[in-house]
């Protein structure tokens, strides 16, 4: 097997014009943009949370307790004196982290066995497909309850809860890229020239579904960003005192009379960043998918 | 259609197995022995030894599945530990109440989504279609449940126009009853509306493009009926299957919306079994929610076809 003979049929899934062309339409499409912007800006916030010139998140005011928004503290304080603003910059670091760590989970675990099924066919694919159809089977929200319910509650743990039950999309998507990417030219000349299954798997078919999956991946973020603010609201996720936007807003529905902005600002935050997300992922979307227009 | 029904059965069968592993799994991830976690905090010998019985604790795992599935076949899918009623029996007595939610839920997101998509697809590029997708996008980025506390804020706590919790069946006040689960099932329908407005879009999209519609149009139909008898009939075939899998969705919705608004519903049990440690309430509620959903699966394609005559010679 000679060297050229492989580069001749390297399949590059972006070509740098057709990347740099992605990258245009992606600039030229303002809601795409106000989503990058919104995501870089609550990340920003998130990994700079210790150096902001906010009280610590866990830091009490007994002469401050549920005080509305003031020039000391810009959006409020808690039933215990707290900060909000400060629990909130703190409160982004569990989102975020929640949202990426559970998708990495769900893409680490379903991509593998997507293009496993894809690439085996035949029996592993019958057994994997019934396995992601059983998930899928259990809605999202309610898998993730029952996982984090059985686990015990922490933000590992709805981390992990969430993961799982945001696998079987990675491993369907996968597994239907593969699927079509194994029809190209490239991928039949590459093994006539009998290059092995790994080679295969890792050289033509990863490179080749990997947009789909970015594009999956970073809505799945809005989505895993909501499931776990779902859970912290029920109690099953992030776990008092540590600061968490679900959890903010489980406390603050017993104050609403007295303390409304407890409850305004978190869930604005939340809308904030999955809108981000959402926005982003839908312009990657239209960029990278030349189907969509 | 009947062998079609029957096909899809026989392939649901493996995934049903499948949804049953999973479910009986889950009591071993609890740390330690499930027996002394279900059996609560008496720890009374002679429930733990029945128990035990029941479950086969003492057989090997395999054994222990079949007595658990044999038993989940016959409808026992055990005992609530906190109410001592059969699980499927407190089920079956919540899920009326969730039943209704999801079903004024549903009708707001349809009277919302679909004529919401038909416009956008219709004003394609103009402001509309753009207002229309950022209304969308935001409906599907709020999380629901503090959409749920901000309507309460503002229309029971400021306004004093609705209750802001309780139930009431529709079946002793049909009136009080719509009153009280209006703005529930608004906060459950906002992001099905969205859902429902996209998939529309895109549907009618391409059925405008088609030659029937142009063939209408050069006909000299009114415009209004081009939109609703040629393109909205065609578009709203997907359309109806995407509402058959938004059950899932529905479901889940539920668990929130009814903590938020205290409804004695199936979502409510759901959180209220996770926090009292009633496992076997979890269980059962899993298995029956992943039985349901895939039976909605096998309707969704049956309601395919029959919308959809091409096909059913396939």
């Amino acid at each position: 097997m000679s060297v050229t003979a492989t580069s001749e049929i390297e399949a590059d899934p972006l070509p740098p014009r057709q990347r740099s062309r992605a990258w245009a339409k992606f600039r030229r499409n303002p809601s795409a943009l106000l989503g990058g912007v919104i995501v870089v800006f609550f990340l920003v916030v998130a990994l700079l949370a210790p150096l902001l010139p906010v009280p610590g998140p866990a830091e009490t005011d007994w002469s401050a307790v549920r005080k509305p928004p003031n020039a000391a503290h810009p959006f409020g304080t808690d039933e215990i004196g707290r900060d909000v603003l400060s629990r909130m910059i703190w409160g982004a670091q569990a989102s975020l982290l929640a949202g990426v760590v559970s998708v990495l989970i769900a893409v680490l675990l379903g991509v593998p066995l997507g293009m496993v099924a894809g690439y085996m066919r035949g029996w592993t694919d019958a057994v994997i497909s019934r396995f992601t159809e059983a998930l899928l089977a259990a809605p999202f929200l309610i898998l993730a309850i029952a996982l984090a319910a059985f686990l015990g509650p922490s933000l590992t743990n709805a981390m992990i809860a969430i993961g799982l039950s945001a696998m079987p999309i990675f491993v369907r998507l996968s597994r239907a890229q593969t699927l079509s990417v194994m029809t190209e030219d490239y991928v039949e000349s590459a093994r006539a020239i009998g290059i092995g299954h790994v080679g295969l798997i890792w050289r033509y078919i990863l490179p080749n579904i990997f947009p789909p999956i970015i594009v999956q991946a970073t809505l799945t973020i809005a989505t895993a960003i909501i499931a776990e603010a779902s859970l912290s609201f029920l109690g099953l996720g992030q776990q008092p005192p540590a600061p968490s936007w679900g959890a903010m807003l489980n406390t603050a529905k017993n104050f609403l009379e007295q303390a409304p902005w407890m409850a305004l600002y978190p869930g604005i935050a939340i809308f904030l960043v999955v809108l981000g997300f959402n926005l982003l992922g839908d312009g990657l979307r239209d960029a990278l998918d030349p189907r969509d227009t | 259609m009947l062998a079609f029904l029957g096909r899809r059965i026989l392939i649901a069968i493996p995934t049903v197995f499948l949804i049953s592993v999973f479910v009986f799994a889950l009591q071993h991830l609890l740390p330690g022995d499930p027996i002394l976690v279900m059996a609560g905090e008496e720890r009374d010998p002679e429930v733990i030894a029945a128990l035990r019985e029941k479950y086969r604790m003492n057989d090997p795992v395999p054994v222990q599945y079949l007595a658990w599935a044999g038993n989940a076949l016959q409808g026992d899918l055990g005992i609530s530990l906190r109410t001592q009623q059969p699980v499927l029996e407190l089920i079956a007595e919540k899920l009326p109440v969730t039943i209704q939610l999801a079903v004024m839920a549903l009708t707001i997101a349809i009277l919302i989504g679909i004529p919401a998509g038909v416009l956008s697809a219709y004003k394609k590029g103009t402001w509309v279609d753009w207002l229309a997708n950022i209304v969308a996008l935001s409906g599907l980025s709020v999380p629901n449940f503090w959409l749920g506390i901000m309507l309460i804020l503002l229309v029971s706590v400021k306004l004093g126009w609705l209750p802001a919790s309780g139930y009431m069946p529709i079946s002793e006040d049909p009136l009080q009853s719509i009153r009280i689960m209006i703005m529930p099932a608004f906060v459950l329908g906002t992001a099905l509306a969205a859902t429902l407005m996209r998939h529309t879009r895109s549907a009618m999209l391409s059925v405008l493009k088609s030659d029937y519609i142009r063939t209408a149009r050069a006909k000299g139909l009114r415009e209004h009926i081009v939109l609703v008898k040629h393109a909205l009939r065609n578009a709203l075939v997907p359309v109806v299957t995407v509402i058959t899998l938004l059950f899932g969705e529905l479901l889940a919705g539920a668990v929130l919306t009814e903590q938020i608004f205290t409804i004695p519903g199936f979502g409510k049990l759901v959180v209220d079994a996770v926090f009292n440690r009633d496992y076997a309430v979890v269980q059962g509620i899993v298995l029956c929610t992943g039985v349901a959903f895939i039976a909605m699966n096998i309707l969704a394609d049956a309601a395919y076809r029959v919308l959809n005559p091409r096909m059913s010679d396939q």
